[in-house]
């Protein structure tokens, strides 16, 4: 869809028109160089790119000055670990051949020849964490879900990837269906699930497409597990598990309390392994390549490789998929080669809408699940966004409280009045501050309908900054602790990590000192 | 419609989690989702109204008239942000002469708010007609509003 949306399709027709056979993969993930053309010729690859529909003849003659060499030695390419996403932009997506030629389907073979217990022994010594953000082992969700007694039960994939700055699982569903439909099925084996759903956002067109054609040309091998389908209606919440579960039952994705676990009570009530698309297309090379050679890689209690999305402002954005403990600063500035603009970087937001911001004095945080909680923040999808010094920290507070705001499910009061609470605490902050508000808080002023979210800017403000801040780290608090879900419990992180980095942007008093908790 | 519907159901079943498939079809269909099928829906799945309105609600996707001849999909999250979102934005609103969110009273043109289409490292993006358009910028905003106006 990247490289479609920089232009690729005139590019294959060009190249279609010229008498080539025009193989369409996936993104090899990074950006900058799409629409990236691969000419084979006498089994060796050379990368060109961007490419536009004009440059056809010179790269055919080998003479354009993109020319990018073997893609794999280029330095971006060549750092990193892929375990997950070894064939991405490599292979034909729906190729069954090209899939099973790179490897596919070993793990699944191995898994089959196993008994259930046995693979869940394996993913839970592998050390495979949730990849979609919470970190929770995944082996001890399937053995929960093994040792429930159902006829019944389901597997299903969060692919409601709808965090700002993430893209992984788009790559991986546009790029390598199969891999994830193998993880699915190793997940079936492990827990005695009959049936699959793969909840997609709806703004993911070309990933149903693809998912979709990949189901139906791989269902004689992975029978008798079947699988399908289910696409999302443009709700955020939905990407939180149990609110997914109502959706695909056709309600309104509002979130269920926890416990009953959705293990144990999931869809439709039976036992349901939900995961991530990268937590179940992380499995497949688990049990084809062993639990070891995949713990072998990582930090601390994180292990493995992660899928990190370079994104925003920066200038080699992409996915860089390495193993745990890089630190934030070599991702933003040796991988991503700073920002795009040219100007100093001032803030990444780690981890999506709902995680902290940095600012460059907490570049040398390894990327490891404790490390980040310990510093106020969290990893999340491993989205990384980055911003220059024009970014207005007390506008994107404003703004992460407005998100929550449209998005909230309703359910709980903290999320469903706080957010809005929120947004006009900031208002205040905002005008008091003094000077005119950024010309962007203006605009964001009409909600998903087009109609106001408060209705009238403050026009007298009596009260101090510092008081309104006061209210905003109480209402945060609020949030934190008595919110049913992360959307509620987790938008203080970026208000308030603003707040604490970049107190200045808010006109305080003094400079903040309390802690993020 | 309600023929659609009722065929639709004869093939996919009417248990509850059809509703959202069914929606999407009645939508992709018509264009829109008329108030007028909300007792239709009830009846074929056998749901309440209330239920069936508090559906179609929820979901921001579900449009209740029918759309204008070309949506503009403008990205505005972080991302987005970080790249000149906002100028973008600033120049579609006033290039195409509607306010976002809205759609232009001529029917030619509506721009709707969307939260990430996952192209967060080549931005400002946005679908327009469906189609997704990386790194939109002022110029091509222009062409945009000449092609609608035309």
């Amino acid at each position: 869809m990247a490289s479609v949306a920089l232009g690729a399709d005139d590019v294959a027709r060009a190249f279609e028109e010229a008498g080539c056979d025009v193989v369409r993969t996936g993104s090899r993930g990074l950006f900058s160089i799409e629409p990236l053309v691969e000419v084979e010729q006498d089994g060796a690859r050379i990368g060109y790119g961007p490419v536009g529909p004009q440059d056809v003849a010179a790269v055919l003659d080998g003479s354009h000055a993109a020319r990018l060499g073997r893609v794999d030695d280029l330095p971006f390419f060549a750092s990193q670990q892929r375990f997950t996403f070894a064939r991405c932009g490599l292979t034909d997506p729906v190729s069954l051949d090209d899939y099973q030629a790179h490897g596919g389907w070993k793990g699944l073979e191995r898994a089959r020849s196993l008994p259930s217990a046995e693979v869940v022994e394996i993913v839970t010594a592998s050390g495979l964490r949730g990849r979609g953000g919470a970190g929770f082992p995944t082996g001890i969700k399937w053995k929960t879900v093994l040792d429930a007694r159902s006829a019944d039960k389901f597997i299903v994939c969060n692919a409601d990837e709808g965090d700002s700055g993430t893209f992984a699982d788009r790559m991986l569903m546009e790029g390598d269906p199969y891999c994830l439909i193998e993880g699915m099925a190793i997940a079936a084996h492990a827990v005695g699930a009959g049936h699959g759903y793969i909840y997609v956002r709806s703004e993911y067109p070309f990933a149903i497409r693809t998912m979709r054609a990949a189901i139906e040309a791989s269902a004689h091998l992975v029978a008798p597990f079947t699988l399908e389908v289910r696409e999302g209606a443009g709700a955020y919440v939905c990407g939180e598990e149990t609110a997914l579960l109502d959706s695909i039952e056709g309600k309104r994705g509002q979130v269920r309390a926890k416990p009953p676990l959705p293990a144990l009570q999931g869809l439709f009530g039976k036992p349901t392994v939900i995961n991530n698309v990268l937590s179940l297309a992380a499995v497949p090379f688990i049990l084809a390549e062993g639990a070891e050679a995949y713990a072998s890689v990582g930090f601390g209690r994180s292990r493995g490789t992660m899928p990190v999305q370079l994104a925003g402002n920066v200038r080699h954005g992409g996915l860089y998929e390495v193993g745990f403990g890089i630190t934030l600063g070599e991702l933003v500035n040796d991988v991503g080669g700073g920002t795009a603009s040219g100007r100093a970087v001032r803030a990444v937001q780690v981890g999506g809408p709902l995680g902290a911001y940095f600012p460059p004095s907490m570049f040398h945080l390894p990327f490891d699940y404790e490390s980040f909680a310990q510093a106020g923040g969290l990893i999340g999808h491993a989205g990384i966004t980055v911003f220059d010094d024009s970014v207005d920290m007390a506008h994107m507070a404003r703004f992460a409280l407005k998100f929550c705001a449209a998005e909230s499910c309703g359910k709980c009061t903290p999320c469903r009045i706080g957010s809005t609470r929120g947004v006009e605490i900031m208002d205040h902050i905002i005008a008091a501050r003094g000077g005119a508000p950024a010309s962007r808080t203006r605009q964001e002023d009409t909600g998903y309908l087009g109609k106001a979210l408060y209705s009238r800017a403050p026009d007298r403000i009596d009260v101090s900054v510092d008081a309104q801040v006061g209210l905003l780290r109480d209402l945060s608090d609020v949030m934190k602790h008595g919110s049913l879900c992360a959307l509620g419990g987790f938008t203080p992180y970026p208000v308030l990590s603003a707040l604490d980095y970049f107190p200045e942007d808010f006109g305080a008093s003094s400079p903040v000192t309390e802690a993020a908790e | 419609m309600e023929d659609f519907i009722s065929d639709w159901v004869a093939r996919h079943g009417a248990d509850r989690d059809r509703l959202l498939p069914l929606l999407h079809a009645i939508q992709e269909e018509a264009g829109h989702i008329d108030p007028s099928l909300v007792p239709v829906l009830a009846e074929a799945l056998n749901l309440s109204r209330a239920d069936i309105h508090g559906v179609i609600t929820f979901y921001h996707d579900f449009r209740h008239e029918p759309p204008a001849r070309h949506v503009v999909k403008l990205c505005r999250a972080e991302s987005c942000q970080a790249r000149g979102g906002a100028a973008v934005e600033e120049a579609a609103t006033r290039l195409l002469g509607v306010p976002m969110g809205e759609k232009r009273g001529d029917g030619r043109v509506s721009i709707e708010p969307v939260y990430c289409l996952g192209l967060c490292a080549i931005g400002p993006n946005a679908l327009i007609d469906g189609r997704p358009v990386a790194r939109i910028d002022t110029r091509m905003i222009e062409q945009l509003a000449v092609e609608v106006n035309a």
